[in-house]
Order: structure tokens, then C-alpha cells, then sequence
């Protein structure tokens, strides 16, 4: 590669009336402000109820529909405003998340009061939630694992397909859960070592490789459906579901104990891999190795890092935990596998790793907010919401362009990510 | 947030173009200019020429590994066929005959579905059947190419700007959304209801494509995701129009919408010779987008913009022209094709809507741009491969029993082979690969 490489540009942020900060607290200031007057003129005059618990019997805070929901609207706007004061830049994040809880708390105590049942059970909801993060946690992590050290993995829904295809065969054939999870992530391994192989050695363009990967897995498994599951459903397509674990003690907590105590083992390995992704990032030499290779290749591999190596082995580790991220689909959230059934989660995982910044915890967080939407969304068609479903199930979506097209500000990837790398 | 997403664009595309002739076309480009052919006859020379990879050469061999592949899939996926191989070592002939009969009838199928089917020609030759059944397959090939050549060109022309138009999907929904609601919401006459249906088809989808190159020109938001975001978002879209009082079929429960009128549907152009012959006259419209892009993006001002732009943003922008409207203008254009596409296929052949109506017209378009290199003709000759690969695919699903996901696989690994010539290269131990894949568009990040 002949080196002409430009020097960063020192970036000197000229000093500018409308700042991000103003920005972003000018449209929590009126979205508040909307929300206030909006949703209290529409509340009905039922309280909202919030429970802890998964039913909506027990011990549960109310509060008057139309107060609240200009309560709520009314501290989001307040949130915008404390943006505007000297040193809230400083408490950026923190002063967006608290506009956006209070805004969403304003809408709900909107549909809660004018709905047909006025109890929101939070511990269902949060269930809900994680069970819907569940897969794009996992996926996320594959992504950020190849866009770390510069690969980008568009192929995260067919590593999701070819997992829950391999998953619910296995574990059918065998018996067996714990193969069929095997067997998932040797699925996931199978396209991300194709992804490799042609990104790596053939230096295809990655998006276009990811793009036809994901056809090439739709094709396969619903190929493999048609031909052999549909007719002997009994000898191919029937695991068991995982079993659940809890964990003494913990498990019994409010709210959060079913959540994250008393549950499968998917959930468990998701947070741990979180975690051991986190850690090897940030504080370990692979993790320095992998960023470094992410961000500038021809230094790396001046120092020694065998640049092409790194890659082919965390495109195919993130592999793995994509297919397993895709054996939740057939061992966790059903128990059987269908045609296409991923419906377009591994690109959801995919933003949930721009949303995340390409950090470990931001996916997480980023796919805990996917799993809120959509718990949300199911819940409120389920109390008799008057917004149609198709538009609250549009939301995750939407607040995804939302957050490309700049709430989350200057997130970057690696510098060298989606460029092959050439010795020389 | 700055206004221009200039700054951060150079820093990316910087080192992507000082790789961008080897990334593009592997590595093989860079070595200097082919050996000149030696002397000899022109019949050796051809053959050399044959064998050197062109574009030709390698799209031919790639179709072929991916029909070996799909014939693989096929034995594998067979219970009869698998059990002969439970005693290969005892009777290999049995495995090796059973597999052969198996593969060759499904091809067999496939051909005959969709090019020509020989006893039909014998049988209309003879006077004991009908023309129409000689030109059946062609018409299935020719209806289901028409809105892939549409989805293909939006893909294409967006990737000559340098945009990866993964929405095409979206957009292709919206455009059939557009199409059925003008053709069965408006009272039009003959003539005009058409026109107005396929504009409402066009709009819809140029909507649908402003807003990623809008966000891209502006925010810098990468087209990718907000595209794929869309497709997401026009998929539960249709799904709410279907159960709107105004647009739902009243007679049905599930969820499918009134008809377009006879009025806005598109003529069938084999019609008088038998109303079964589905061939209506989008191809014809498609073949004459092919060649209005073909002159956008090689003979107008703004097809020279454009393919700069895609070249070379910095560049571009150094010459004064102005790439963001450039993106929002190309995304502008390929949402509109987009939802031609998806509006040929309400006004040509499914005439209501339904929540899967354009299939994965969108995702296939994609192949189908990529497979024709990014080339309006090219985008035509492998959108009309890919019309015969799902004509002859769904002659193969009843006819052979083999589901027609066995067509998108080859048609993936097609891509898959075309992409990567240098996989071919060294299956077919040709000489060097001089055209190649996807040249045009060096690999670029997010």
C-alpha cells in the first residue's frame, strides 16, 4: 500500500451559537413541551398504574393520567432547558437520557389512562425487553468484534438464520439443547468464515459480501426447510426449549430478579460476553492489538501485529457468537425454526452497535433500548393502545435513523474499517 | 455536527483510494498491461481470448459452480437419493445414477420452464398443440425480469454515485403501494389512469429515496443503515394500508387490498395470442430505462457528476461540484426506478396488494446490479438471467418438487463468484483476471 495516508486533521471545533448541546436541548424543549400539552389533553381520566411485578395485581404506583402526563412533559422540557444552562455540556448524556425517560413516562400515562386496562406491570415489560435483546446483544457484539479490527460484518442475519438452522436441527437430531447450541455457532462460524475468506484473502468489497452472504443464508436454510423440515417437522424441527436457571438468592428480587436471575442461559452468556468483550477491549493486548488494526493496519503491522490473522480470527470468534445469537430464536424465543424468521434482526443488531458506538456496553444498552421499544410496543397492543401497532413497531427503527443522522453526535468508527489491508 | 460532512468523508476515502484499483478489481489489476497475444491462428487466439477472464468468460464459469453447488444441495436434500449413498461402497453406480437422474431432471425442469420447452415445439411444429405453450417460458422469464431490470437499475445508478443502495426493497414496497392506491383509489380513463398509476409508483418511491440521500448530504448519516432502517419501516407500512377500510378488499379476510382497475394495469403484450401468456408491457418499459440510464450516466452532465462523485467525492467537490446534491439527486432517481419496479409488478401481474407483493424483488435487485457490474445493459442481461433462473425455478418447484429457495441460493453464489473473480481464477486455473469484479467503487468504510 503505497502510504498516503493523510494526517488527522487536528479537528478544532469552531465556536458556534448552535452547538449540539442547544440543539439537542431545544428539541427536548419542545418535544416536552408537545408531549405536556398533547398527551394532557388527550389523557383520559383514569390514573396510569405502574407494578413491579410481571401481573398487574399487586403493590403499584399511580398517578392521575392527565397530571402526569404534563408532569412528565414538563420535566423533559426542563431537561432540554437545563442544556441551555453554563455546564450542562457536562452532563450531556445524562440530561438527554432523563428528556427521554420523562417524555416516554408523559406518553404512557397518556395510553395507560385511556386505554382499556390503566396497570402497567414493569416486570413483564422488562422481561419482554430483555427477551427481545437477547439476540442483538449478541450480534452486536459480533459486529463490534469485526468492525474493531476493521471488517465490517453487514452478515449478522445470516449468521442469525444459518444459527437458528443449525440450532433447531442439531438439537432436534440429538436431543439435545446443548448441541444444538454447538451447533448454532458452528453455523455462525461457517458464513463468518466465508465473510473472512472473501473480505480477507479475495478483498471483495465487505458490504457487497455481507449483502449476498445474507440471500446466500436465506436461500440455504429455507431451501433446507422446504426440503426436509416441512414434511418430518417431528424428526428435524422439534428442540426443546432451554431450560431456566435461578440463581438462589438473587432470583427473588423485584423487577429485576426474573430478568436477570431467574432465567436461560443465553442471558447469562450474553452478559458475561459483554463483559469479557468489554475487558478484553479496553485492558488486555489482544484488545490494543484488535483497535489498533481497526484504526491504522500499516502501523500495526509495522510494530509487528499480524494484521490479517487478527482479523480472520475475531470475524470468525464474532461468528460464533452471532449463530448463538441466533439459536435464541429456536431455543429460547420458540421451538421451532421458520422460513426468514430472523425478519431483519441482524441489521437491528447492526445498529445497535453504530447506536453503541462500537463499544460492548453501548450494545448492550442499545439493545436493551430495541428490546424496550418492541416489549412496548407488544404491550400497549395488548391493552387496546388507540395508535395503531404498525406505527409504535415502526419506532425502533425510526429512532435508529434518528440516531445515525446525529442525536448520539460525532460516533466514529474505526478509521480503517471496511478497507482491506494489503502487505507491502 | 457540522452542516458538511466533508472533513470526516476525506479522512475516510483518503487511504481507500490510494488502494482503490487493487481493492476494486483484486489483485491481478495492477501487474501492468496483458501480454500481447502471440501470433497465430485466429482460432488459437480466440480460444486464448476465451480463456484469458473476461467478464464473459468468468460470469459464464460462475453461473456454472453455482449450479454445481445447487445440484450438490439438491442430492444432498434428497431422502432417496441420500439413502442410495447409505451403501456407495457396495453399488456405487446405484449413489452416482440416482444422483445424476435426480439433478438432471430438475435442470431439465428448469430449462424447460424457462427458455423453451422442446415437445412443445415439436407439438406446435406437428399442429397438435399451440404457439402459445412454445412461448410460455419466455413470457415467465420476460414478467419476472421486468421489475428486477427496475430494482436493478436503482441499485446500480446509486452505487456509479457511490451510494449502496440497500433500500431498494423499501422503495420497490412504497412504489407498489403508490401504484395500487392511484390504480384503484383514482377514476381515470384508459390511457391516463396507467401513466398516473406508474407516477404514483415513481413518486412514491423517489420519497422513499430522498430521505437517505437527504440525510446522507446532510447529516453524513451512512446510507446503509438508514436504508435498511427504511426497507424495515415500508415493510410494516403496507402492512397498515391493507387494513385501512379504504384500501382493504372487502370480500376477503385476509389482509389483501382491492384490485387496480382494469384501466391502470398494464397491457399484456402476447395477449392476443393467448391470455395466459403473462408478458405485459413492462418489460418494454424496462428496456427503455435501461437506456435512458445508459445515456443519464454516460452521456449527461449529470452522469458525468455522478460517476465522479462515486469515483471520488474530494475530487469532485475540488471541481466544484457539489456532492451533496449530487447524493440527494442519485438517491432521488433510484428511489423512483425502485418504485417503477415495484409498481410493474402491481400493474403487471399482481394487480392487489398483499402484505409480501413485491416478494424480495428489492434484495434481488441488488444481486442483479451487482451481477451487471453497476452497468444499465449489464444490469438488463442479468436481470433477464436471474427472470429465467425464477421462471425455471417455480416450473422446478411443481415440477420436480424442489423449492424455489434452491434458485436464490444460485443466484447468490453467482454473485458471490462474479464478486470474487479470483476464486474463479483459481477454480478454472484461467490466465489472469483482467476485467474483474466490481470495479468502480474502491471498498469504503462506514
Amino acid at each position: 500500500m503505497t502510504s498516503a495516508v493523510t494526517a488527522p486533521a487536528a479537528v478544532v471545533e469552531p465556536v458556534r451559537f448552535w452547538s449540539r448541546e442547544r440543539k439537542v436541548g431545544l428539541g427536548l424543549m419542545v418535544a416536552g413541551g408537545l408531549a405536556a400539552a398533547g398527551f394532557g389533553a388527550l389523557a383520559g381520566d383514569r390514573p396510569a398504574s405502574f407494578t413491579l411485578a410481571e401481573s398487574t395485581s399487586g403493590a403499584a404506583v399511580s398517578i392521575d393520567g392527565p397530571l402526569g402526563a404534563v408532569l412528565f412533559g414538563l420535566l423533559g422540557a426542563l431537561a432540554g432547558g437545563l442544556l441551555w444552562a453554563p455546564g450542562g455540556r457536562r452532563w450531556f448524556g445524562w440530561l438527554l437520557a432523563a428528556g427521554i425517560v420523562t417524555i416516554v413516562i408523559s406518553f404512557l400515562c397518556w395510553q395507560l389512562s385511556d386505554a382499556n386496562s390503566n396497570v402497567m406491570p414493569l416486570g413483564q415489560v422488562a422481561q419482554g425487553s430483555m427477551r427481545f435483546a437477547l439476540p442483538l446483544i449478541f450480534g452486536g457484539l459480533a459486529g463490534v468484534l469485526g468492525e474493531r479490527s476493521g471488517v465490517i460484518n453487514i452478515a449478522i442475519e445470516g449468521q442469525f438464520i444459518t444459527g437458528a438452522f443449525a440450532a433447531a436441527m442439531v438439537a432436534t437430531l440429538l436431543a439435545s439443547v446443548w448441541a444444538g447450541i454447538v451447533a448454532a455457532a458452528v453455523g455462525g462460524l461457517v458464513i463468518a468464515a466465508l465473510l473472512a475468506v472473501l473480505a480477507i484473502r479475495y478483498l471483495v468489497d465487505q458490504i457487497v459480501v455481507g449483502v449476498v452472504l445474507i440471500v446466500f443464508a436465506l436461500g440455504l436454510t429455507g431451501f433446507l426447510f422446504e426440503q426436509l423440515m416441512r414434511s418430518e417437522p417431528s424428526l428435524y424441527n422439534q428442540p426443546d426449549r432451554v431450560p431456566t436457571w435461578d440463581i438462589p438468592g438473587l432470583a427473588d428480587l423485584p423487577l429485576l430478579g426474573p430478568v436477570l436471575f431467574r432465567t436461560n442461559v443465553f442471558v447469562y452468556l450474553a452478559l458475561a460476553m459483554v463483559v469479557a468483550v468489554h475487558f478484553g477491549l479496553f485492558h488486555t493486548r489482544w484488545g490494543l492489538r484488535t483497535r489498533s488494526v481497526g484504526e491504522h493496519p500499516t502501523a500495526a503491522d509495522t510494530v509487528g501485529v499480524r494484521v490479517l490473522g487478527l482479523r480472520y480470527r475475531n470475524v470468525l470468534v464474532g461468528g460464533l457468537l452471532a449463530g448463538i445469537g441466533g439459536a435464541t430464536f429456536t431455543l429460547e424465543a420458540t421451538t421451532n425454526f421458520g422460513k426468514g424468521m430472523t425478519a431483519g434482526l441482524g441489521f437491528i443488531a447492526l445498529a445497535a452497535m453504530i447506536f453503541g458506538r462500537w463499544s460492548p456496553i453501548g450494545v448492550l444498552l442499545a439493545a436493551l433500548f430495541f428490546g424496550f421499544a418492541r416489549a412496548l410496543a407488544f404491550f400497549l397492543g395488548t391493552i387496546g393502545s388507540p395508535i395503531p401497532s404498525q406505527f409504535l413497531n415502526m419506532l425502533p427503527y425510526l429512532a435508529t435513523i434518528a440516531a445515525v443522522a446525529g442525536l448520539v453526535g460525532r460516533s466514529r468508527a474505526p478509521a480503517a474499517d471496511g478497507k482491506p489491508y494489503i502487505k507491502g | 455536527m457540522t452542516g458538511d460532512p466533508g472533513p470526516t468523508r476525506a479522512a475516510a476515502t483518503g487511504p481507500g483510494a490510494a488502494t482503490g484499483p487493487g481493492a476494486g478489481t483484486g489483485p491481478g489489476a495492477g501487474t501492468g498491461p496483458a501480454a500481447p497475444p502471440p501470433p497465430g491462428r485466429w482460432s488459437a487466439r480466440f480460444l486464448q481470448h476465451l480463456w484469458s477472464a473476461n467478464a464473459v468468460t468468468v460470469t459464464v464459469l460462475a453461473i456454472a459452480l453455482a449450479l454445481l453447488v445447487g445440484a450438490v444441495l439438491i442430492v444432498v436434500s434428497d431422502a432417496e437419493v441420500r439413502a442410495s449413498y447409505g451403501y456407495l461402497f457396495a453399488r456405487p453406480g446405484d449413489a452416482l445414477s440416482a444422483s445424476w437422474e435426480r439433478v438432471s431432471d430438475a435442470y431439465a425442469t428448469l430449462f424447460r420452464g424457462a427458455i423453451v420447452d422442446p415437445a412443445a415445439v415439436s407439438r406446435a411444429v406437428q399442429g397438435d398443440g399451440t404457439w402459445a405453450a412454445v412461448f410460455r417460458p419466455i413470457s415467465e422469464t420476460l414478467t419476472s425480469a421486468a421489475p428486477l431490470v427496475f430494482t436493478g437499475l436503482a441499485f446500480a445508478l446509486a452505487f456509479r454515485g457511490g451510494l449502496f443502495n440497500i433500500g431498494v426493497q423499501g422503495q420497490a414496497i412504497l412504489g407498489a403501494v403508490g401504484a395500487g392506491l392511484a390504480g384503484f383509489l383514482l377514476p381515470l380513463p384508459v390511457v391516463l389512469h396507467l401513466v398516473v398509476a406508474l407516477l404514483g409508483g415513481a413518486l412514491a418511491g423517489a420519497a422513499w429515496g430522498f430521505v437517505p440521500g437527504y440525510l446522507k448530504a446532510r447529516t453524513g448519516a451512512h446510507e446503509v443503515i438508514t436504508t435498511i432502517m427504511l426497507n424495515s419501516v415500508a415493510a410494516i407500512f403496507i402492512g397498515w394500508v391493507l387494513l385501512q377500510s379504504w384500501a382493504e378488499d372487502p370480500d376477503r379476510q385476509d389482509p389483501i387490498s382491492r384490485a387496480a382497475e382494469e384501466s391502470a394495469r398494464l397491457p399484456r403484450v402476447l395477449g392476443w395470442l393467448e391470455s395466459g401468456l403473462r408478458v405485459h408491457l413492462g418489460i418494454l418499459l424496462a428496456v427503455a430505462a435501461v437506456a435512458g440510464v445508459a445515456w443519464l450516466l454516460n452521456r449527461s452532465t449529470l452522469g458525468f457528476e455522478l460517476r465522479a462523485v462515486g469515483l471520488n467525492p474530494d475530487a469532485a467537490r475540488a471541481a466544484g461540484m457539489s456532492v451533496t446534491g449530487t447524493y440527494v439527486l442519485v438517491m432521488v432517481i433510484a428511489g423512483g426506478l425502485a418504485g417503477l419496479g415495484g409498481a410493474t409488478i402491481v400493474l403487471g401481474t399482481a394487480y392487489a396488494l398483499t402484505s409480501l407483493v413485491v416478494g424480495s424483488v428489492g434484495f434481488d435487485g441488488i444481486l442483479v446490479g451487482l451481477l451487471g457490474r453497476a452497468k444499465p445493459w449489464g444490469v438488463l442481461a442479468a436481470a433477464l438471467l436471474f427472470g429465467a433462473l425464477q421462471a425455471g425455478g417455480r416450473a422446478m418447484q411443481t415440477g420436480s418438487g424442489i423449492s424455489l429457495e434452491l434458485v436464490q441460493v444460485i443466484q447468490a453464489l453467482i454473485v458471490i463468484f462474479v464478486a470474487a473473480p479470483a476464486v474463479v481464477k483459481a477454480t478454472f486455473r484461467l490466465r489472469e483476471v483482467r476485467t474483474g469484479g466490481l470495479s468502480g467503487v474502491a471498498a469504503r468504510g462506514w
